[in-house]
């Protein structure tokens, strides 16, 4: 696992935790069932608050990223449909940043852009 | 049962010509790191030394694992670890035999534990204290501290004077102490630095009165400087502002709630995150330490 804590950043240190690790997840570097380290050892590692490291568990808990057992720690959870999705999404979403660069290298506009699209998309259906 | 607080007063009163700590109340749970931040005379070493019963509070409570810290005196001291910037050190002996003196009114004292700490720390065992210099004289405090098996670390200023590498080190120092839930730490200081990122609950003081107790995102994640003009600044509902300067070039006001004030003024002003310098800073007020 590998998470890196930007203070320039304008996100909260908790939410910068709670993406990291949900984008480990997603991209398949951390697995189900595979465990976390302690809200502990983590804050001590990355040197932030207790209660900051607690907070970004509780939100991945929430959001069903992983499960906390009692007494045993916390563990990536099984992966949902909903989180398949968003996994998916996120392959769309990197496609279509990739197109959108390219386009934007010969400078083509978001309406030209948006054009093509609409039309992909009716050819599609 | 476990008490939920490592520390807690209760409306403690101590005057003073000229100075009063006015009804202080915070409480520290049990398992995390706890700073006491405020400007210069502002009251924290006051706070410090009641906890330690060092001076007599007038009225209020103070309790530590939820023991009265006068009646139970000799209980609580055997489970704080003090760390004080004019330590009851023997200047004239060795830091052994100030080892084998002290670790004795301490029932949980562990040579093993000073002995290892000592050789991290590189202090030199045979010297007089009064030979060590200041960052070795704070880590043989530390070592003391930390070698009696104390549940809460008390410090005052422990990172005055300190170098960057030595402070980095006694925060890694805190967090590993408190991989024990059961450990708590509280320590006082004016280099807000150092408590931006591993404090849970920070408590600022200003003039012997508590202005706020809150855990660290609350106050770093929720507060907020909106920097614009006087017109917009003005437009703040005033229970979010806290504090306002002027500056050259426009205006700067701390704010308790970063996205209502972010809705509020929209693209017309700067709105950033905060920093317990800037906290600090702008709660002092209008013209103090103005240039």
């Amino acid at each position: 696992m590998r998470i890196l804590i930007a203070n320039s950043s304008p996100d909260p240190i908790y939410e910068q935790i709670v993406r990291q690790i949900k984008a480990q997840i997603i991209a398949g570097g951390l697995s189900e069932g595979e465990p976390l380290p302690s809200i502990r050892k983590l804050a001590q590692d990355l040197q932030i608050s207790v209660i900051t490291t607690k907070r970004a568990f509780d939100e991945l808990e929430a959001e069903g990223f992983v499960d906390t057992v009692a007494g045993k720690g916390t563990f990536v959870a099984a992966q949902n449909a909903e989180f398949l999705r968003e996994k998916r999404m996120k392959a769309v979403e990197e496609k279509l940043a990739a197109a959108v660069a390219e386009a934007q290298l010969m400078g083509m506009g978001h309406a030209q852009l948006s054009e093509m699209l609409r039309l992909l998309c009716e050819e599609g259906s | 049962m476990t008490p939920e607080f490592a520390l807690e007063l209760r409306g403690v009163r101590k005057t003073y010509p000229g100075f009063a700590l006015k009804d202080v109340s915070f409480t520290l749970p049990r398992g995390y790191i706890g700073g006491l931040i405020g400007p210069n005379g502002s009251g924290k070493t006051t706070i410090i030394k009641l906890i330690m019963n060092l001076i007599r509070r007038e009225a209020g409570d103070i309790r530590v694992f939820g023991l009265d810290n006068r009646t139970a005196e000799v209980e609580v001291k055997s489970r704080i670890g003090f760390v004080y910037d004019v330590p009851g050190f023997w200047d004239d002996q060795s830091l052994d035999s100030q080892r084998r003196a002290l670790g004795a009114f301490y029932p949980r004292w562990s040579d093993e534990t000073f002995h290892r700490l000592a050789r991290e720390f590189a202090l030199p065992l045979d010297k007089k204290y009064k030979a060590l210099s200041h960052g070795a004289k704070t880590k043989f405090a530390l070592a003391m501290a930390l070698s009696h098996g104390a549940d809460l670390l008390i410090m005052d200023e422990p990172t005055a004077g300190l170098d960057p590498v030595f402070r980095r080190e006694l925060l890694q120092r805190l967090s590993a102490l408190l991989q024990d839930e059961g450990k708590s730490v509280l320590f006082s200081t004016h280099i807000t630095s150092d408590l931006e990122r591993v404090a849970d609950v920070i408590t600022f003081i200003r003039g012997g009165e508590i202005v706020f107790s809150l855990t660290r995102d609350e106050l770093l994640d929720g507060w907020a400087v909106v920097k614009g003009d006087e017109r917009v600044i003005r437009e703040l509902d005033p229970r979010l502002v806290k504090g306002v300067r002027h500056r050259a070039f426009g205006v700067e006001a701390l704010v308790s709630d970063g996205g209502a004030a972010r809705r509020a003024v929209g693209s017309r002003a700067v709105v950033d995150k905060v920093t317990l310098d800037e906290v600090m800073v702008l709660m002092a007020g209008e013209n103090r330490h103005a240039a």
